[in-house]
């Protein structure tokens, strides 16, 4: 049995976050918070987001949750990071004329672009990245136990992360640029799907978090 | 190895329970839409739209509580439409569980909304839906303009600028209702379809007219849509939802199987 913190910053839609990891039946709580001593005494923390990232950005300063998520990851936690949770962590991004982020995994968020085609059909690609798409799992890890390699998750998205260091990349995905869908850095996990929106797979990968210690 | 076309079925709720018109005149009850969204979402739905159809705003109520329901069972995005006109009826459903909300009337009545809504909650779950009716003449350039009311009272606006239009103010998705064919299972308005989704970057999903698997079919590869809504062809079991996708992958569409 563990405990999981779900960190608020009145971004979005957390209830399906939540009942995604009850899901799972393993979980003794499940903690929708943006309490500090909550967050920190939580054995595992959901960082999710949707929305602007000026916005998200800001409500986690003004919340010190930033402070908050440096220490569960200098604490060894478990952290999973979601949509905008996973672009909070990054350098920064491109989304509002700029935004400086969290600065926690080097790399950047960046702007699909208008008129975009698929290089090899040709087709227009829309702007948001919205449905589903396929996810390559480029390295091992627990979080991916068990979910078949190029499993389709949900994505709604028009900023992807580009990451310095391609040893991060634990999955990709390609929508007119192969960009990463899922970064790893020890205890840290970090996806730009919806995992709570993307059905078996989804759940399997909210069942491993529950189940991972942190180590890769 | 691309993003998959999507099949959303739709669900007409009313006061509870999943109901289906046929041309506006016949409701048959179709059930309750807790069991309905997880069968559709066994069979492999990949969105589900509810549409609040309930006449009193004081019954909207339980619409919350059926998202509630659906959003603890079903892990697949939702959206709600019917009766959003302030943002604290988009807040209640975001609350609720849904993923999206669709706009429909109180967009055309204040378009300032879509704006608001989409800075307050992120484009990402703004749909504004688009109810439209053929207006020009036989030998006359095709033109559809913007209809409220179930298709009932004509507001003069153009379709395909309004859709340009409301995608600049913030919508994150177009739902695309051919008032024309809405019930009549003929098949989507395709000139219709192509207008708006080659005119707006924002995805868009056709709606109205599915009678049959190859109209699914049509929708995306002659209508060019993003996503196909369809209810009563899935209500009434005459297709499943997978065999809807292997009739579209066969037919070369990329889907999620």
């Amino acid at each position: 049995m563990t405990t999981v913190a779900v960190i608020d910053y009145g971004m979005g839609n957390l209830h399906s976050v939540a009942k995604a990891l009850e899901h799972a039946k393993l979980a003794s709580r499940i903690t929708v918070t943006s309490d500090h001593h909550d967050i920190e005494s939580a054995d595992r923390v959901v960082l999710p987001g949707v929305g602007a990232i000026r916005d998200c950005i800001g409500e986690i300063r003004r919340l010190g949750i930033d402070k908050v998520v440096q220490d569960v990851i200098a604490m060894g936690k478990p952290l999973l990071g979601v949509c905008v949770g996973l672009q909070a962590l990054m350098r920064s991004s491109e989304e509002n004329n700029g935004v400086a982020c969290l600065n926690i995994l080097p790399g950047e968020v960046k702007f699909f672009g208008e008129n975009m085609r698929d290089s090899q059909t040709g087709e227009r690609l829309k702007i948001p990245h919205m449905g589903w798409n396929e996810v390559e799992q480029t390295q091992a890890h627990p979080l991916w136990q068990g979910i078949p390699q190029n499993s389709r998750f949900y994505f709604v998205h028009s900023y992807y992360v580009q990451a310095d260091d391609a040893a991060l990349i634990s999955g990709r995905c390609t929508y007119g640029v192969s960009f990463a869908a899922a970064l790893a850095r020890k205890n840290i996990f970090a996806v730009q799907f919806h995992p709570e929106k993307s059905q078996h797979a989804g759940l399997k990968l909210y069942e491993n978090f529950l189940r991972w210690d942190g180590s890769v | 190895m691309s993003l998959a076309k999507r099949i959303i079925p739709c669900l007409d709720v009313d006061n509870g329970r999943v109901v289906k018109g046929v041309k506006f005149v016949e409701i048959r009850d179709a059930g309750d839409p807790v069991e309905i969204a997880r069968r559709y979402d066994e069979q492999g739905a990949d969105e589900l739209t509810f549409l609040d159809i309930t006449a009193s705003s004081g019954d909207r109520e339980t619409m919350v509580h059926v998202v509630e329901q659906v959003a603890s069972q079903v892990f697949i995005p939702l959206t709600v439409g019917g009766g959003i006109r302030t943002t604290a009826d988009i807040r209640r459903m975001l609350n609720a569980g849904a993923d999206k909300v669709a706009i429909n009337t109180a967009a055309v009545f204040n378009p300032e909304f879509v704006k608001e809504a989409a800075e307050k909650f992120g484009s990402q779950c703004i749909v504004v839906a688009i109810d439209a009716k053929k207006v020009s003449q036989a030998g006359e350039p095709d033109r559809w303009e913007i209809f409220t009311h179930g298709g009932r009272k004509p507001t003069g606006l153009d379709a395909v600028a309004w859709a340009r239009k409301m995608v600049q103010y913030g919508a994150g998705e177009i739902l695309l209702t051919s008032m024309d064919r809405d019930g009549t299972k003929i098949g989507f308005d395709l000139p219709l379809t192509s207008a708006i989704a080659d005119a707006v970057n924002v995805p868009v999903i056709a709606s109205g007219g599915v009678g049959n698997l190859d109209h699914l079919v049509d929708g995306v590869t002659k209508g060019h849509a993003d996503a196909v809504l369809a209810a009563s062809i899935f209500h009434f079991c005459e297709y499943t939802i997978e065999q809807a996708k292997q009739h579209m992958r066969a037919a070369g569409v990329e889907v999620r199987l």
